[in-house]
């Protein structure tokens, strides 16, 4: 099935770590950075077909969340804290 | 030009962004440089003053009054007092607040159809967390209501002991001593040092008069766990009712009711980072505890709670709880690698520093350390450390300056109970946050004890209980 190919799940990733990095808010950005990174590593190793197709679907239905949620972000950003320093690539 | 910049038109960074942060050596004042390319090209210079003056620690911060723009935010490490709402909750519960905003007990359109519908799906996801019976469940405005159905009159005509412990929330504290008032016999059961009750003890102070038996999961100030499932199956056994006060423990340990023979439970909903004002009730219904309605009206809850259920806030708790559920063993580990990075660091670095609690029996991510600032009390250090949120004891009593009812329990000396702050670490806590909350405290607990003449006679040897003072 097309979904479950190599490439769609990369570019699932990296559109996820591309939005998420959008967070004005740092708790939210930091946990939504380190948690797509560690979700998708515990991942690494399945095979069954079902198990992918939940997995991709919860994936865009979490990048669409993180998008609607960036948006909101920014309408109502505040200050940046004390600890923020840009996210090294 | 600085101001503007800030205010809300924080464009977001691209893969090719990056900053660099001058730091002057005093560490009077920062400067941030934004440098951002393609569409984005927008250059920001902003100037941020944060106050990191040595000023006297005990100098009350006006600027927390009013925050400027330019002022940075201080770092969150207070996860007891609170939890920063997951961004997937507040997403389950906007289409709530502005489409969906049918009353859930209407029968008679789509509006109130919807809307009852997501209050049953949030009830089956906050029983599915506790290992309930989504019939079980009933939504309060959150624990503190919950712990009034709690600790209440059951059978007043025949059974009036209540035993609880001295280091429950003040809640039920509250509610014990309203009760004694009314006639009630209450029992304060004394905790151990590590913090846990004693079995033993627990077990020679149930009579035949006992109506209900509260202890709390894991404590909000010092992060103990208490041994509950031997707690409920010894309350089982002796036909007494058994509630305990899981706010900071649901979401965070794993919770079965039914293993646990637990009766009542009270779940926080601004604990699990779900929304403020929401919380849940769990009744047992076999076998059945009948507790009495505190508010009555058109029957919604069973007859047990009156008035509309609000959907926005339980599909936000019912959302959190979810999340919680599937995030146990990540934010679990997470935590605990965190905790014990900042204690190691902490006690690495200052010496005679206490970690207050059992070591074993807690949840890694609730540490309180007396830092034996010797009489320098817990508000130098937190006005020092104004860069980070801390608190030194529940929310509740943080206007008090009276120390924590809770050290006092544990046996912990007067100087300790004094000079003791309480870190929180949660979901959202980094590394960095740590890291710099780490630092901080370190520079100013050593600032702090070099100028104080206490810490002076301690580096002598001399034992300052055997110090006589003398009024002028």
């Amino acid at each position: 099935m097309a979904s479950c190919s190599r490439a769609q799940v990369i570019s699932l990733y990296r559109m996820l770590m591309k939005e998420s990095k959008k967070f004005p808010s740092y708790n939210y950005r930091t946990y939504a950075l380190r948690r797509v990174k560690d979700g998708f590593r515990e991942n690494l190793h399945v095979d069954n077909p079902k198990t992918l197709d939940m997995l991709i679907n919860q994936a865009r239905e979490n990048l669409a969340a993180i998008k609607r949620q960036v948006s909101i972000g920014h309408l109502y950003s505040a200050q940046k804290t004390i600890v923020e320093i840009e996210p090294h690539l | 030009m600085s101001p503007k910049a800030l205010k809300g038109i924080n464009r977001p960074n691209n893969l090719s962004c990056f900053t660099t942060v001058f730091r002057s050596e005093a560490g009077c004042s920062e400067r941030t440089r934004c440098i951002s390319s393609g569409l984005w090209a927008l250059w920001s210079l902003v100037t941020v003053r944060a106050d990191h003056l040595p000023s006297s620690p005990c100098t009350p911060s006006t600027a927390l009054l009013s925050p400027r723009l330019d002022e940075l935010r201080p770092l969150y490490m207070d996860f007891q007092a609170t939890t920063p709402m997951d961004p997937r909750v507040l997403d389950a519960m906007l289409p709530y607040q502005v489409n969906y905003y049918g009353n859930p007990h209407s029968r008679t359109h789509a509006y109130g159809w919807e809307s009852e519908t997501a209050m049953e799906k949030a009830r089956k996801q906050v029983a599915d967390l506790i290992g309930a019976d989504p019939r079980e469940t009933v939504f309060t405005s959150g624990a503190t209501e919950s712990q009034q159905y709690c600790v209440a009159r059951f059978y007043k005509a025949k059974k009036t002991h209540i035993i609880t412990t001295q280091t429950e929330h003040k809640c039920v504290l509250d509610s014990c001593r309203i009760l004694e008032a009314e006639g009630f016999e209450v029992t304060y059961l004394p905790v151990k040092n590590n913090g846990l009750i004693d079995l033993k003890q627990l077990q020679e102070t149930i009579r035949p008069d006992t109506s209900l038996v509260s202890i709390m999961t894991v404590n909000n100030e010092i992060g103990v766990k208490q041994p509950i499932k031997e707690i409920g199956h010894l309350c089982r056994s002796k036909n007494v009712f058994f509630h305990t006060d899981a706010a900071q423990a649901v979401g965070k340990i794993p919770i079965n009711v039914n293993d646990w023979k637990v009766d009542l439970m009270s779940i926080s909903g601004h604990k699990i980072s779900g929304p403020k004002g929401v919380g849940a009730l769990y009744v047992r219904r076999r076998p059945r505890v009948r507790i009495e309605p505190l508010q009555n009206g058109g029957g919604q809850e069973r007859g047990l709670r009156s008035g509309t259920v609000p959907t926005p806030l339980v599909v936000g708790l019912g959302a959190a709880c979810e999340i919680a559920q599937q995030e146990l063993e990540y934010d679990h580990k997470c935590v605990t690698v965190l905790a014990n990075r900042l204690v190691q660091k902490i006690v690495s670095e200052i010496p005679d520093v206490v970690k207050n609690g059992d070591p074993d029996q807690r949840y890694p991510g609730k540490i309180r350390l007396s830092n034996c600032l010797f009489f320098l009390k817990w508000e130098s250090l937190l006005m020092a450390l104004k860069d980070v949120a801390l608190s030194s004891g529940s929310a509740c009593t943080s206007a008090s300056l009276e120390p924590s009812y809770v050290l006092r329990a544990i046996g912990a000396d007067e100087d300790l109970a004094h000079s003791s702050i309480r870190f929180g670490i949660g979901r959202f806590t980094t590394e960095e946050d740590v890291d710099y909350t780490v630092e901080k405290c370190i520079q100013q607990v050593k600032r702090l004890r070099e100028m104080s003449p206490l810490w002076e006679m301690v580096q002598e040897g001399i034992d300052l209980k055997s110090i006589k003072w003398t009024q002028h």
